[in-house]
């Protein structure tokens, strides 16, 4: 019986064959033809000898990593007061702060973009790091918010019975214990910065390009293998950092709402 | 203590401030008629109107795009939310590496950028020929969807009491009989926050669209923001619709969060 049940996901196993698996493969095999579809390495040696390529994915790389620590210094201390049940004991207050990420990314950032051409700021790359931290921020603060709001208080309390200071039970205690939260977090915000490409055009007027950008205009621009292996590149220091990231049981993603 | 206190409160109140205020300078200016924001012409009800009434051909176009984009994360949800529990349910009765290379399958459309599964959809829809369009766009959202449909429904099957649903074929019900009347009521809580999370991640996607609406014409909001944005102007029409869509999304998310918040208070009782 048991073993018959299982073939209910036959069809769901065809349909990601069929539209994870094969598209990842035809990623590869653009990769590695050229126009006429015979086998070259220079689309991909593309990313190393093309000034303008590894360029953008320098600058996206910096951008990427500013963001994740504002967002991590900005946003620890939120969760960190949101799961105090001294300072909140609403779960309502916590959602307010997490709200943001179910509203359209590119309307929040066209709203940003907005108000920057109101108060005459001029767009670059400070406007950008704010609007990317302002778009990205929820995504930090909700991981590290379910983890210490799921842990166990009475190692911070027994720590604290033993004689450490509230500041060597924090940095000893609770963010340790937080860090998978606070990894959840990076994981969130570094690559979807490195990879986005509308937030970056609205948000500098297109004078910075993001790797996406580079990747989205080789695709406008037809030039099909060359985006592939941009993509493929990007696609192997994903599965690169996901093999090196330990994986956790309860995907946090799961449960958002 | 009571220092303490007041500091969290303040920074807290700081970065909500900062979460909100795009959103609610936006929400201001919906109801002034002025073409460039922050310019403040008197209050009126005129955006709104024109948004309703297809009054200006962007208004018209704007309406098309909030129309293809609901029909577009309704049938992706619903599908996602039939295929997802399926898979779920197959995948809680596998065992071994079927079950973690079928789980690992599911992880890749959550682990991949949007633009890489758009891209990648791209190319397949180039490859087997298929003209891009509603349909193009409607399977590219089943596929970064039913991974969150799957994990949502998945712990509710460890919950469940597998002996149930063996009763009832004891008892002579058809094991669709069966599914209908024991498994999907049980089911249902992770069906549903799976479907309101598929919905929204559709709502919210721009890349996989982009990529997989080719030049089909075929607007959703996003695309259209996006288009808007690139031209160099902003429909003033959209003012009153973002409105509308954070005081709606605002109040689905709060009755469904202060039901269930309800709901774990009297059971605790």
């Amino acid at each position: 019986m048991f073993s018959k049940r299982s073939r209910w996901a036959l069809p769901y196993f065809i349909f990601l064959v069929l539209f994870v698996l094969v598209p990842l493969v035809l990623i590869a095999g653009y990769a590695l033809t050229d126009a006429n579809g015979h086998f070259t390495l220079s689309n991909l040696a593309a990313f190393f000898t093309d000034g303008k390529i590894l360029n953008s994915f320098l600058v996206s790389l910096e951008i990427a990593l500013e963001n994740t620590l504002i967002c991590i210094l900005l946003g620890y201390p939120v969760a960190y007061i949101l799961a105090d049940k001294n300072y909140n004991k609403s779960a309502v207050t916590a959602l307010l702060f997490i709200l943001p990420m179910w509203i359209n990314a590119l309307m929040r950032t066209m709203a940003t973009a907005e108000i920057f051409n109101t108060l005459g700021i001029s767009l670059g790359k400070g406007t950008l790091l704010f609007g990317m931290v302002y778009d990205y921020l929820p995504f930090m603060i909700y991981p590290i918010y379910t983890v210490l709001n799921k842990m166990n208080k009475s190692y911070a309390e027994a720590a604290q019975d033993l004689g450490a200071s509230p500041v060597t039970v924090f940095f000893k205690i609770t963010l340790p214990l937080s860090m998978p939260g606070v990894l959840s977090g990076v994981l969130m915000v570094f690559m979807p910065t490195v990879s986005t490409f509308a937030i970056s055009e609205i948000l500098t007027n297109n004078t910075i390009q993001l790797f996406g950008s580079v990747i989205q205009e080789q695709f406008y621009n037809m030039m099909w293998n060359q985006g592939a292996a941009l993509s493929l590149v990007m696609l192997i220091i994903i599965g690169i950092s996901t093999l090196i990231t330990p994986q956790k049981e309860d995907q946090a993603e799961g449960g958002l709402i | 203590m009571k220092a303490q206190r007041i500091i969290s409160r303040a920074y807290l109140a700081i970065i909500l401030f900062f979460l909100y205020a795009p959103i609610i300078f936006i929400a201001v200016f919906s109801f002034t008629e002025a073409k460039s924001l922050g310019n403040w012409t008197g209050f009126t009800f005129r955006l709104y109107e024109s948004l309703f009434t297809g009054a200006t051909s962007s208004a018209r176009t704007l309406l098309e795009a909030l129309q293809n984009t609901l029909i577009v994360a309704l049938v992706a949800s619903a599908a996602s939310t039939v295929l997802g529990t399926l898979a779920a349910i197959g995948i809680y009765n596998m065992h071994g590496r079927k079950k973690a290379g079928l789980q690992f399958l599911n992880n890749i459309p959550m682990l991949n950028p949007d633009i890489i599964t758009g891209v990648s959809l791209f190319l397949l829809f180039v490859f087997l020929n298929i003209s891009k369009g509603f349909v193009t766009v409607i399977l590219s959202h089943i596929t970064f969807c039913t991974p969150y449909v799957v994990l949502n429904v998945l712990p509710k099957l460890s919950q469940m009491n597998p002996n149930i649903y063996e009763a009832a074929l004891d008892l002579g019900a058809t094991p669709f009989q069966a599914l209908r009347k024991v498994m999907i009521p049980q089911l249902r809580p992770g069906m549903i926050s799976g479907f309101i999370l598929a919905f929204t991640m559709s709502l919210d996607d721009f890349a996989v669209t982009y990529f997989t609406a080719g030049s089909s014409g075929l607007e959703t909001l996003s695309t259209y923001i996006y288009a808007d944005a690139r031209k160099g102007g902003l429909t003033p029409e959209i003012k009153p619709l973002m409105t509308i869509i954070f005081l709606v999304i605002l109040g689905v998310l709060l009755a469904y969060n202060l039901r269930a918040f309800k709901k774990s208070n009297s059971q605790h009782q």
